[in-house]
Formats: C-alpha cells, structure tokens, sequence
C-alpha cells in the first residue's frame, strides 16, 4: 500500500470540455405517481426547419419527471393561435395539450410560439415566445417543458438545471456535467486521485469541489465556461466540504488547520478564510440557507454525528435532528421549508426529507447505501448517490416519495451527485 | 552511526549549495564542510538532501524494527489509540527524535460506510489524535501534518467487518514516501 504514495501520478487532463459520447446516463421512471397528468405534446408546426429535434426533449422532459404521461398523438400538429380539438383529445385520454409552431427570425435565429390548453376544463393556460439560435434547441426545449411544469403543477420547473457527478473507474476520477437527466454530459476534469463534494455556484458557472491530486484533499474553483480553476482552500491539514453562499461571494468549508475539523467561512474577494465554528467536536459538511444568514452542518459534539444550525457567522449552534444516531450530509430546499439529509437505520444509510415548518421527517428510501442528498432547484425532487447490483448509482425521489427515477450508466461507478440551479 | 554521519555532512553541503557557497568549499570534502558547519554553530537544514530521511526509511526496512509498522487501526466511529498501539506510537516517536530532520505525514482513513466528507472529517480526528500523542512524545508540532483521506483510499476493498476494520486507520509516512 506505502508503495502506491510513492507512484502516485496525478493526470489532470481535459480541464475545459470535453464530451462525453459514451456511458451517458439514462433516466428510468421506477416508481411515477398514481396522479401522473396525461399530456398531450404534438410536434411544433414546422419543427423541421430547426437544425434539432425539440418537442422531443420536451416529451422526455416531461415523462422523466415522473409527474406527466405522455398521450398518443401520432402525426397531429397543433398550432398555438387555433382553439384546439377538445373532444378529440379527451378521446385520446390527454388532460393537457402543448400546442406549438417554430418559424425563422432575423438574424439567422428562430422563434418558437407554445399555448397551453386544458382539455379537461376547455380552458387557455396561455403561452410563450421563445427565440432562440440553433445551438441553443435543447436549451430552449428544457424552458419549454419549464413552463409546461410551472403552468400544469404550480411549481417552478427544473428542467434548465443540470448535474454534477463523479464517475469512477478504476482508479479514473471523472467530474462530469450533464443535463439534469444526465444526457448531453461534459468532462470537467478527469485525475486518476479522488474529487468528491462537487458544488454549484449559484450562478450555475462554477463548480467547488475537493480534489486529492496534492496527496491531501484540498478545494479548488472550477469555471465551468473556460475550465481554468483555482486553489481556494489548501491550509495544512484537510480542505473539504465547500458550500457557496446564496450571494455566489463566500464559501463554507472546513479546514483543520487548528487540528480538528471546523467550518470556516472564506472570502472569495479577499481570499481570507474566517473560521466561524469553535467546538472541541468534528464540524463539518456545513450549507448555507437560501437567505444566507444561518449554516446547517453535521457535528459529532453530542456523542453521534447529527446536523445543527448556526448563524453565518458563528455562535452558538442548535441541534436540528433528534432521531437516530446517524444524520448527515444535509442540503437544504432553495426555499428553506425541507432540509435532506442522510440517515442511518438498523446500519443502512437512507435519505431523509424533513419538513422544517412541521418538523415532520419522511424517510424516503428503502436502499442499503445511499449519499449525497441533494435537492432540485424547486425543492420538490432529491437527487442521491446509492448503489444497485454492486455499482453506484444516481436515483432520485420526490420529497413525497412517490416519484423514484433512476439515473443509470454504462460503466463505473457515479457518486457525489450535486444539483445544480436554474441558469440566469 | 558512520552511516548516519555521512548522511548528515552531506546534507549540510547540499545545503551550503543550496544557500550559494563557493564551490571550492564543495571540493574541499565532507572534512571542511564540517568544519564550517561547527563553526558557525548553524543547525545544518537539509534542503532536499536525501541523506537522513532515506537512513530513516532504510532502519525501519528492517521488519524486526519496532517502528517498522506503520499502521494505527481503530474502532467503529473511535478515535482514540487502544492500547495495543501505544508501543508503536513511542517507537515512532524514538525513530522522529532520532532524525529530527525528516517531515512527517499522517494519513488519516475511514471505512466507507456512511458520509464521505463525514468519513473524511473522522479520518482527519484519526491523524490528529496520532501526531497530538507524538507531540506529546516530544516531536515538534510543525514537522507533523495530519491529513485525512477519508474512505477514498480503502487498502481492502470487500464488504466485511474484516476489511472495514483495515480500513479505519492512520499511517505515519516519512519524508520521501510522499
């Protein structure tokens, strides 16, 4: 084992994009609700023009999240500015009717058109207009099936958002960046040392993570555009755990420079690390809440790691979990109602979602090995690490539990899952 | 001891290398160089010179070494050092006082079950408690750094108490080994 400290190599390659082509993740609905809303989504009228297919990543938009059916429609088209063919549809099963047309814009860019209709009640939803370039047909797509999702449920869409995640291969660390369903993936970095913890910025540009490439785990900055990146945390001793304030302009993490490990806030302008948590006791895994003003983070300081909640910028903390003698990893909901976390129950470790206004506590899955909890940008789904047959994997689950996908791959193991926000 | 000696006297030219001394006091041999270590009274600080830390690494080859282990195992979500390694944390501590030259590092792990950053978190407690006994032992603070790899390095890799009981550990290197 000594032997290996000496040999070790450290590859960093391919620190802009690459694409991946192969052993992309595919999305499989494995538990939909009974209350799935069959949706009607006919091609756009002249979708042929455009340089990719769109209604197509609408519809698998849709039916990967678990919350829609997708209704039988054949070759029918339907335009936006027509009263559509209630009965017909009704006929067919749809509840709801995406209806569309795309035609050219100056400049070389398109426009896409979208009404919503519910056939049920007979009842315009309203639209939108889109224009868009056509490198940017997938994207626009993923705002489209946004405003099928906030239009149909209330809810604002996640469908812009995308994904981080590790895949091991070996002894090959891969941090990759996908779609939020884990197509169109794109190399990050690629080091035969482990990266764990990736992180979103809240702008959805850069990318926090701990890399052992120094023999030590230290954290890096990651610009996701450009691929250059920068050493944010490397004190002696341990740099982990990175967590962005809500304002993009701190980040938390822990170090333990002064022995064990504690949370430290670092000013990402001044490059000055302020340690904020003064226990005797591990602290780690510190998040921000969506205002900013508190930090949620696991501590061992009473006997069994459990998560606690402090203010931003130290103090004394409040333990926030009472139930069973393991609790950690903990997001929190953009919306700072649901905390997620990780807990371990009769030695298997599974995903918990707990309802700060109720206090309530869902445990939502029934796996051996789950990690890294972590939530959509709407708070309703939760994407995590867990393992089937062997080989880790990414599933998620809505904070109701009754929607479970699963986000499988080819080759290696996934882990370390972070979901990312709505681009701006 | 000759050994050792020699090892020394070169580290002290290295390092007068280093710091820009002529190179006639290079070729004058170890003898001088000596000399004017002594003179000067300066404790010679080997600037990447090999000498002590692979005498070091070459004693504790020796399997009948008492420092020649290197691995401090815990229990389950414990970090204090049971007592059946509390012999090979003084002989290390001997082998540091010894070469008090040569840097050391402590690599703190963890099983893999439950939260890596957690894991990791508990690795780093594993090194800290390690190097605080070597402290404690009489070896300077500053030549120790303790860090954590968390459960990202497993040297055994099933799903047994067995294998997870290896896993949770700390490993003292030397300088050159990392």
């Amino acid at each position: 084992m000594r032997q290996r400290w000496f040999q070790w190599l450290v590859a960093l390659v391919g620190l802009g994009w690459t694409a991946v082509a192969a052993a992309q993740l595919v999305v499989e609905v494995t538990g939909a609700t009974s209350r799935a809303l069959p949706v009607a989504v006919p091609l756009l009228v002249g979708e042929e023009q455009l340089p990719q297919p769109l209604t197509e990543v609408v519809r698998q938009d849709l039916e990967k999240s678990g919350l829609f059916r997708l209704v039988e429609v054949g070759g029918m088209r339907l335009p936006e500015d027509l009263v559509p063919d209630y009965g017909a549809l009704a006929g067919r099963g749809a509840d709801a009717v995406v209806a569309g047309s795309v035609q050219g814009a100056p400049g070389g860019e398109w426009e896409v058109r979208v009404r919503l209709f519910d056939v049920v009640r007979r009842l315009d939803l309203g639209g939108k207009v889109f224009r868009f370039s056509g490198g940017q047909t997938r994207a626009t797509a993923h705002r489209i099936a946004d405003l099928v999702y906030e239009t149909l449920t209330g809810m604002p869409g996640f469908f812009t958002s995308r994904l981080a995640y590790v895949v091991k291969n070996g002894n090959r660390y891969e941090l990759r960046v996908s779609d939020w369903d884990g197509s169109a993936a794109q190399s990050a970095l690629i080091s035969s040392e482990p990266i764990i913890s990736p992180a979103w910025s809240p702008d959805g540009r850069r990318l926090a993570y701990v890399s052992f490439e120094k023999k030590k785990p230290v954290v890096y900055v990651h610009e996701l555009a450009t691929g250059t990146r920068r050493v944010v945390a490397d004190f002696r001793g341990s740099n982990s755990a990175p967590a962005w304030s809500p304002d993009g302009g701190r980040l938390a993490v822990t170090l333990t420079q002064d022995g064990i490990s504690q949370i430290y806030v670092i000013e990402l302008g001044l490059n000055r690390a302020f340690r904020v948590s003064r226990s005797g006791s591990i602290d780690t895994e510190p998040v921000f809440s969506p205002d900013g003003n508190w930090l949620y983070f696991t501590s061992d300081r009473g006997g069994s790691p459990q998560i606690y909640r402090m203010a931003a910028t130290g103090g004394e903390a409040q333990r926030v979990t009472f139930e069973g003698g393991y609790n950690a990893s903990a997001d929190v909901a953009r919306d700072g109602r649901g905390l997620t976390y990780l807990t371990r129950v009769d030695g298997r470790f599974r995903v918990v979602y707990h309802d700060l206004t109720t206090g309530a506590r869902q445990i939502l899955t029934d796996s051996e090995r789950d990690e890294s909890p972590s939530f959509a940008p709407n708070g309703r789904m939760i994407v995590y690490a867990t393992e089937i047959g062997g080989r880790g994997v990414l599933a998620a689950v809505s904070v109701d539990g009754r929607v479970r996908l699963r986000l499988s791959t080819t080759g290696g193991d996934v882990r370390e899952p972070a979901w990312g926000p709505i681009p701006q | 001891m000759t050994v050792r000696m020699r090892g020394w006297l070169a580290a002290v030219g290295m390092a007068m290398l280093a710091a820009g001394c002529s190179s006639t006091a290079v070729e004058e041999g170890t003898a001088s160089v000596e000399e004017r270590g002594v003179a000067t009274g300066a404790i010679p600080t080997p600037v990447g010179g090999g000498a002590p830390r692979e005498a070091l690494l070459r004693e504790i080859a020796d399997p009948k070494h008492p420092a020649h282990a290197r691995s401090i195992y815990f229990d389950y979500d414990r970090y204090e050092i049971k007592p059946e390694y509390q012999n090979l944390v003084v002989a290390h501590a001997r082998l540091m006082s010894k070469y008090p030259t040569v840097r050391v590092l402590i690599q703190g792990n963890a099983d893999e079950r439950g939260s890596r950053e957690y894991n990791l978190a508990l690795g780093q407690k594993r090194a800290e408690t390690v190097k605080q006994a070597l402290v404690a032992l009489g070896v300077a603070a500053e030549r120790i750094e303790a860090v954590s790899l968390g459960e990202e390095k497993p040297v055994c890799f099933e799903r047994s108490e067995h294998c997870y009981a290896q896993n949770r550990r700390a490993d003292i290197l030397y300088e050159g080994e990392f």
